[in-house]
């Protein structure tokens, strides 16, 4: 069981200011960190090597110093991963990136299950995962909550939809989209962190892709054009159960049967 | 000698703090009989929600004029029994008095009423870059009930206790005078530190109303170490040694596997590891990354010297909840996986930390009694909760003076001390007596008697 795991450096502080000019988030000085939701789809994919055998590996791009994500990853159990740095792929959208990370990933290796988290928390789309999945040909099943079983070359999940919870077999090879929250992830290992070589993280351009058209690639690549970033408003809205202890205990029931908590 | 409340106290109390500041018989919620851990009960015959000093000094003469007993109650968090009024009277509540009231940047200090909550403070300064260090794993207790029983917390081993923090006390005399002890001062010499005998006297001696915190900058960058070990033996044999490496992490804590998995339980969220019997969990401060990175691998490489299986590198927002929610809540997960619990917490010197958890497990099985324990392994204090489980009433009496007779006398032995941050209150009375002696239990009962010679503020407590 090969399985690959999508990661993204982002920055270390959901404050993170916006240049009012160009609109882009001020990354200088800011202290970085993996993506959260990443962390979610790195202990599922380590999970399922312990049960199943096989190993785990991880891929991002980004800038040279994005390598200490796949550190990190290393650190938390993977046997390495690949950094897919070119200035060539600098202001991808959602789509270029998409198409990137997928002719990085034909050039990284074969894997049975490619695993993404939910989103990034810098970007928000939740859409890439999809993306990479189109791209390279394979099914792809977003919000998923656990994998029960790997047999006969197919993987039965349970996902979460807006209303309901439901319950799949997929063929191999496939990606997943994994939930926030759906296990505690591992903490990076000090001790691993000792022994992480160099020829433990591959780096990838666009030389070494298979299409190597630069006009697929970084902004020229993008469909769509980011026209302002700004940070989203904080939700600070109450609700407010009224009524006897009855009928707010029935709301409640309600509320929390709707959010999946039971 | 006590006179009960009558009809015209109340209707002079409601005249002071509004009708619906003033509550009676079944309008007072049962749990305003004891505090967290329950063990006294007793329900006051008055309950009153104060809002300013000035209320709190009207109802403080009135009640000394009448001579009518006075408790005060911020959250109800302690364990010692000390917010419960043993003589019935007057319970006084402060979470209503919870405004910050100034956030002074030139002498570093924040200005706050007492019913304001530990994380409240936390969240509001840290938005202005600063810390209030004193960190109790109680985030809903109040401040005032922080600065009565002089609360620890987590980051002690750094930065010290509450009393470090508190630069003046605006506080209601049991007559009812308003005075100010200390002030917006780095220094002072000026006379007895009538503030510092405030500050850890649990209500005993005048009602604290306002309260000067010193804050420090906010440190740019903590990062936490989770070090697992085979066993707690070794776990605690190499607190001693962390601190002699020279670098001082901001805490220090100590936990065992099975504490680990009743927060699990308790919580319903799964711990990031749990594969090893015994953990420390070390935090790490500082402006920078290099300066951090480097206590860190100090620690991290000494650890793995003297037989830590790994060290876990907890650096993110995420990670530190994961580690940190879970500790804050081991004193209500080890309630929670049990029938009755009564807690130590005594205070032993660092390099006797050991000694003493490892007297506690042999305590354990000689007693036939389940006894968990946690806590600041990098100053001392232990938090031991002994379990009561399947065991009679009349066992777990038994069994628990027992235990608490062994546990503080080897205390006393190691040279430390009853409490370490939960205070003394009604629980804790004989065993202070019994370790201190005659002369300074006296000194203290003198000190009460010139605060309060009607014996009206919290009676029962600490020294009588």
């Amino acid at each position: 069981m090969n399985i690959l795991v999508c990661v993204k450096q982002v920055p270390g502080s959901s404050n993170v200011e916006v240049d009012p000019v160009t609109g882009v988030l001020k990354r200088d000085g800011v202290q970085s960190k993996m993506n959260p939701y990443d962390l979610y789809g790195i202990e599922m994919a380590l999970e399922l090597t312990e049960k199943y055998g096989g190993k785990v590996e991880s891929i991002t791009m980004g800038p040279p110093q994005s390598k200490s994500v796949i550190v990190e990853t290393i650190c938390m159990g993977a046997s390495g991963g690949t950094v897919l740095s070119d200035r060539r792929f600098a202001g991808a959208d959602v789509l270029a990136t998409a198409y990137t990370i997928s002719q990085g990933i034909r050039k990284a290796g074969e894997f049975d299950i490619i695993i993404c988290g939910k989103q990034t928390t810098d970007g928000d789309t939740a859409q890439v995962g999809a993306e990479v999945a189109e791209y390279l040909g394979i099914p792809n099943v977003s919000n998923v909550l656990s994998i029960e079983e790997i047999a006969d070359n197919s993987v039965k999940l349970t996902a979460s939809l807006d209303d309901k919870i439901v319950n799949m077999k997929v063929n191999l090879p496939c990606l997943i989209s994994v939930d926030g929250d759906i296990n505690s992830p591992r903490l990076p290992s000090y001790k691993v962190k000792q022994t992480v070589t160099d020829d433990m993280v591959k780096f990838i351009s666009l030389d070494d892709f298979e299409d190597q058209n630069p006009d697929n690639y970084g902004l020229s690549g993008s469909a769509t054009q980011v026209e302002r970033i700004f940070p989203p408003d904080k939700n600070t809205q109450k609700h407010s159960i009224e009524g006897d202890a009855k009928n707010q205990a029935d709301e409640l029931y309600n509320l929390i049967c709707a959010q999946k908590l039971i | 000698m006590y006179n009960k409340i009558t009809a015209e106290d109340i209707s002079v109390l409601k005249q002071i703090a509004g009708n619906d500041n003033v509550l009676t018989g079944e309008e007072i919620n049962p749990d305003y009989a004891h505090d967290e851990l329950g063990g006294i009960e007793k329900m006051p015959e008055v309950l009153v929600r104060v809002h300013s000093t000035e209320e709190v000094s009207a109802i403080m003469k009135h009640a000394w004029e009448r001579c009518i007993p006075i408790t005060v109650r911020g959250s109800g968090t302690g364990l010692v029994g000390a917010a419960v009024p043993i003589e019935g009277g007057i319970l006084l509540e402060t979470t209503q008095m919870n405004k910050i009231l100034e956030l002074d940047a030139e002498n570093l200090t924040v200005t706050v009423q007492p019913g304001v909550l530990l994380m409240e403070l936390a969240a509001f300064t840290e938005e202005n870059d600063f810390l209030y260090p004193p960190d109790p794993g109680e985030k809903s207790a109040t401040i005032g009930g922080n600065i009565s029983t002089n609360a620890g917390g987590m980051r002690a081993v750094k930065y010290g206790v509450t009393r470090d923090y508190v630069r003046a006390l605006t506080v209601v005399m049991p007559n009812g005078e308003i005075l100010t002890l200390g002030g917006k001062v780095a220094k002072n010499s000026s006379g007895y530190s009538l503030k510092d005998l405030v500050i850890g006297s649990e209500g005993t001696l005048c009602i604290i109303c306002e309260a000067v915190l010193k804050l420090v900058p906010l440190p740019k960058i903590s990062t936490s170490l989770l070090v697992p070990f085979a066993d707690m033996k070794s776990a605690i044999e190499a607190v001693p040694k962390i601190i002699r490496s020279k670098v001082t992490p901001t805490a220090i804590e100590y936990m065992s596997r099975d504490t680990i998995l009743f927060s699990e339980d308790y919580l319903g969220k799964k711990f990031p590891d749990t594969k090893n019997d015994a953990y420390i969990l070390l935090t790490f401060d500082g402006n920078t990354n290099a300066q951090v990175e480097a206590d860190m691998k100090t620690v991290a490489d000494l650890c793995l010297e003297i037989g830590a299986i790994d060290a876990y590198i907890v650096d993110t927002d995420e990670r530190k909840k994961s580690v940190w929610s879970a500790r804050g809540a081991f004193l209500e997960a080890i309630k929670a996986s049990t029938t009755e619990m009564d807690e130590c917490d005594v205070v032993v010197p660092v390099n006797k930390v050991d000694e003493f958890i490892k007297f506690t497990h042999k305590l354990a099985e000689k007693m036939n009694v389940r006894i968990p324990s946690f806590g600041h392994a990098g100053d001392g204090n232990l938090h031991i909760y002994i379990c009561r489980d399947n065991l009679s009433q009349s066992d777990w009496d038994k069994t628990l003076a027992d235990c608490f007779d062994e546990m503080y006398d080897k205390a006393a032995e190691l040279g430390g001390m009853v409490s370490g941050e939960h205070g003394i209150g009604y629980a804790k009375k004989g065993y202070l007596k019994k370790q201190y002696g005659d002369t300074p239990i006296t000194l203290m009962q003198g000190i009460k008697k010139v605060f309060d010679e009607r014996n009206i503020l919290n009676p029962h407590k600490i020294c009588f």
